[in-house]
């Protein structure tokens, strides 16, 4: 008989006029390996944050081992032995292994005195239970990035963990660091210990996992055994689509041969080094890299808020230097930033005001001043062009969905005719269709001959808009490619490789 | 039947007008002008023969006035989600430095000429004063990144104390001639009354219809936001304490002329009084939001209720101590009422 340890019952939240999940229901049994798969912004997250306490469902009930749950707060998840291995872990780097391993046990036994011997005979009981070897007096921060994982699951397990969630575990992995940890998820599951493994890589999920769920804009699409699904159908459902976006070919006929943005030798110490590409009119760069590679850095640098210290930048040919904001905007060039609700909207004023900000000057009349009509036909005019769709556009910018907000700050620079645009995770948290139209509208830009540049995690998305990929690495720019000439498996191989 | 139709419509649009303004973010002053509705209803049922009076509407248009205008000064920097604890040591310092001018410079039985010479001199050093004080706080909080509060706290204390030096703590007094900005009337209107509408309507045009305005409401919702969105932050900030500055000098020169005196401890309980007033009108402390009709709308409420309070219970000993605690006992329910009104705080994602 399997012991259902976690019944999770029609569950839905909403955000700020997002509906992050809707009505998702499931169990996990005793011993189980569960996929959760998603694309970005599907609601994987929240739904694990949920589960473990930290938010609250706007309806739906949780319960655990057959017991149904009233508020969840993080306590009562670790009570019942459910333990959430985020994607950075929650370590402690300036602390040994053992430490890490032992020390919230200890806490968690009530013991007002710290006793070290026992510290790391616990810690190595720990670690053989997950039959690994590991270092441990070794600075947890001084660590590779499995070795870290390793740590926060037998941490897990030593505070009776029953259910371990894994968010994304295998993003920052090798190949071979895959295998390791997959051998110690199998080894778990025959302690009894079941599993929820949440991830976007469908061949990943297929190997490891006994039943798979897949979540698509907050809604649970499919649910069933693995052996039921092969990678079209998986990729299927988590896209609701075909897959049938065409890639972006870049057409140099019609636009200037003299490069938009040439970047020479830049570098800002501990952030990137001699980084040297040139943009094309037309053009969309990808900047594929994993968090840390510097990428964010870069386009930062580039946009003037955190300036480089040395190389040259040179828009149209013309060398240019940007020291600051309006240095960048002036040379006309935008940045989108990568976190949307912090950097770049202002939630609680208007769709009108969050989208012409940019571009007040344009709505000035008489005396100087503002014309609320001036003011009043640019909002239509760009609430139009970008398909904002709203009533009112005088209504909060929280109001709108994520797709429609990341369209409005699209439009806060594209208002103001940049020439380089920089997008950082462009379509974050955008659902399905709203991102492939957002695609549509980068692609006609450059068609249009805006130089682009863009950030992104999201893999298809790079391959899809971009007609060139510069992969970055600690630092550095360590490859170009065209995005004809190079698979997404391919791409992914190379991105995540050389990390040890 | 073609005309019915169209008022029809048109009635309709008015009605869907309404709803629109209320429903973008100016409820708060449908609810405020209920209030003073309602307030002022009541007085006039209980004390009609005493509040329903043009000399008791006249003298709180006095006491209102620079109490208004201290409180425009401070809403500018709320709105950017900090605020201007020196407004009253600005006053009272451009106060001081303008009533030194006159009476140094226009004697007794002076001419004409001499009068409006210094006059026109005093009051533009207290403006200079003014400026000076708001750049210099907004400076600590722009540029050094200082928490207003605490910046304030301390450019209000540094004020005070240049007064005290100054006047070595000793009352300064102004000149017959500049009783009239704090006393006069036009056609039976309070030239404070004036002078505060005038300042309303300026403050309300640079806050709504330039771009320092609308970019002061985007940086006090989102300073990141902003920054990101090109906005020059510092400057901004800079501006609108130059502007709470200002209008804190006017307030002192009116305060100067209606009584005729100013020492650096006058009104030292305005400040929590524009704290309060801003609040009730509306003016979000954490930035972003409130404008000029709300203050005004909720300026006219309180001054409404201590005037009530005075003719309810101007015979009991202790009316004066229940003023505060009822002014304390509104900015708390105000507050709650704030709290669970105001949807946009829901929308605030964690």
């Amino acid at each position: 008989m399997t012991e259902e340890l976690l019944q999770v019952n029609n569950i839905s939240k909403n955000f700020a006029g997002v509906q992050a999940l809707e009505g998702v229901s499931f169990t996990i049994s005793r011993g189980e390996i569960r996929c959760l798969v998603g694309e970005n912004g599907s609601g994987k997250s929240t739904l694990i944050k949920i589960i473990a306490g930290v938010y609250q469902p706007s309806k739906g009930e949780i319960a655990f081992h057959g017991k149904l749950q009233g508020n969840i707060r993080p306590r009562n998840a670790l009570d019942a032995g459910i333990q959430v291995i985020y994607q950075d872990f929650s370590l402690f780097p300036n602390l040994t292994a053992a430490e890490n391993i032992a020390l919230n046990y200890q806490l968690s036994r009530n013991k007002k005195f710290v006793n070290w011997r026992e510290v790391h005979a616990i810690a190595a009981e720990a670690i053989k239970l997950i039959e690994v070897d590991l270092d441990l007096d070794a600075i947890v921060g001084e660590m590779s990035v499995a070795d870290k994982q390793l740590i926060a699951i037998s941490r897990a397990l030593l505070q009776n963990a029953q259910l371990i969630i894994m968010d994304e575990p295998t993003t920052a992995l090798t190949q071979r660091e895959i295998e390791a940890l997959f051998y110690v998820i199998r080894n778990l599951k025959e302690k009894g210990i079941s599993i929820l493994f949440v991830s976007h890589k469908l061949s990943e999920v297929q190997e490891i996992a006994d039943n798979i769920m897949i979540l698509r804009n907050g809604i649970k699409v499919a649910d069933g055994v693995s052996d039921e699904f092969d990678l079209a159908k998986l990729a299927y459902f988590m896209t609701g689509r075909e897959i049938t976006e065409s890639s972006f070919v870049y057409d140099p006929a019609g636009k200037s041969p003299i490069s938009i943005l040439t970047v020479k030798n830049l570098t800002l110490p501990g952030r990137f080094f001699n980084i040297s590409f040139d943009l094309k009119q037309g053009e969309i760069l990808g900047i594929a890299g994993l968090l840390g590679s510097g990428r964010t850095d870069l386009a930062l640098a580039l946009f003037g808020i955190k300036p480089a210290k040395s190389g040259e930048v040179s828009i149209e040919g013309q060398q240019v230097h940007i020291r600051n904001i309006q240095d960048a905007m002036r040379f006309k060039i935008g940045y989108v930033p990568e976190d949307r609700l912090t950097e770049g909207l202002f939630l609680k004023q208007s769709i009108g005001r969050n989208t012409i900000i940019r571009i007040l000057d344009r709505a000035i009349g008489w005396l100087g001043l503002i014309s609320p009509k001036k003011f009043k036909e640019q909002i239509a005019i760009w609430v139009k062009r970008l398909r904002i769709k709203t009533n009112d556009p005088g209504l909060p910018v929280a109001s709108l969905s994520g797709g429609n907000q990341q369209r409005v700050v699209l439009g806060k620079w594209l208002a103001s005719n940049p020439k380089v645009l920089i997008l950082n995770g462009p379509t974050v948290g955008v659902d399905i269709g709203s991102k492939m139209e957002l695609h549509e509208l980068i692609k006609e830009l450059a068609r249009k001959g805006l130089g682009t540049l863009i950030l992104s995690d999201d893999l298809p998305e790079l391959m899809h808009t971009c007609n060139r990929i510069l992969l970055m690495r600690n630092g550095r720019i360590v490859e170009e490619f065209t995005t004809g000439d190079i698979t997404e498996q391919e791409l992914n191989q190379k991105i995540t490789e050389s990390i040890a | 039947m073609s005309h019915i139709e169209n008022t029809e419509t048109h009635n309709q649009s008015l009605i869907s007008r309404l709803q629109s303004f209320i429903k973008n973010g100016n409820g708060n002053i449908v609810r405020l002008l209920t209030a003073v509705i309602v307030i002022f209803t009541l007085l006039s049922m209980a004390r009609p023969e005493t509040f329903l009076t043009i000399r008791n509407m006249q003298s709180m248009a006095f006491q209102a006035s620079e109490i208004g205008i201290l409180t425009i000064a401070i809403m500018v920097t709320m709105l950017s989600g900090g605020i201007d604890l020196a407004i009253v040591s600005t006053a009272s310092l451009s106060g001081i430095i303008a009533g030194m001018i006159l009476t140094s410079m226009v004697p007794p039985e002076s001419s004409a000429g001499t009068v409006a010479l210094g006059l026109v001199l005093a009051i533009l050093a207290a403006l200079i004063i003014g400026v000076v004080c708001g750049a210099f706080s907004g400076y600590l909080v722009a540029v050094w990144e200082m928490p207003a509060i605490l910046a304030t706290l301390g450019t209000s204390l540094l004020y005070k104390g240049l007064g005290t030096a100054i006047t070595g703590g000793v009352t300064v007094f102004g000149i017959t001639e500049s009783q009239f900005i704090g006393n006069g009337e036009v056609l039976g209107i309070p030239f404070p009354l004036i002078l505060l509408l005038i300042v309303s309507i300026i403050t309300g045009i640079i806050l709504s219809r330039t771009r320092f305005g609308i970019n002061l409401y985007m940086l006090g919702t989102n300073p990141t936001a902003a920054r990101f969105s090109g906005i020059d932050n510092r400057r901004v900030l800079i501006y609108s304490y130059i502007i709470s500055g200002v209008l804190s000098a006017i307030a002192g020169i009116i305060i100067l002329g209606r009584t005729n005196a100013m020492n650096v401890d006058f009104g030292a309980s305005y400040v929590l009084l524009a704290i309060l007033i801003a609040v009730l009108g509306d003016v979000d402390p954490y930035g972003g939001s409130g404008n000029v009709i709300g203050v005004l709308l909720a300026l006219v409420a309180m001054q409404f209720l201590s005037t009530g309070f005075n003719m309810l219970l101007y015979k009991s000993s202790g009316a004066n101590f229940f003023k505060e605690f009822a002014w304390g006992a509104l900015l708390i329910i105000v507050l709650i009422v704030n709290h669970f009104s105001d949807k946009r705080r829901t929308m605030r994602i964690s």
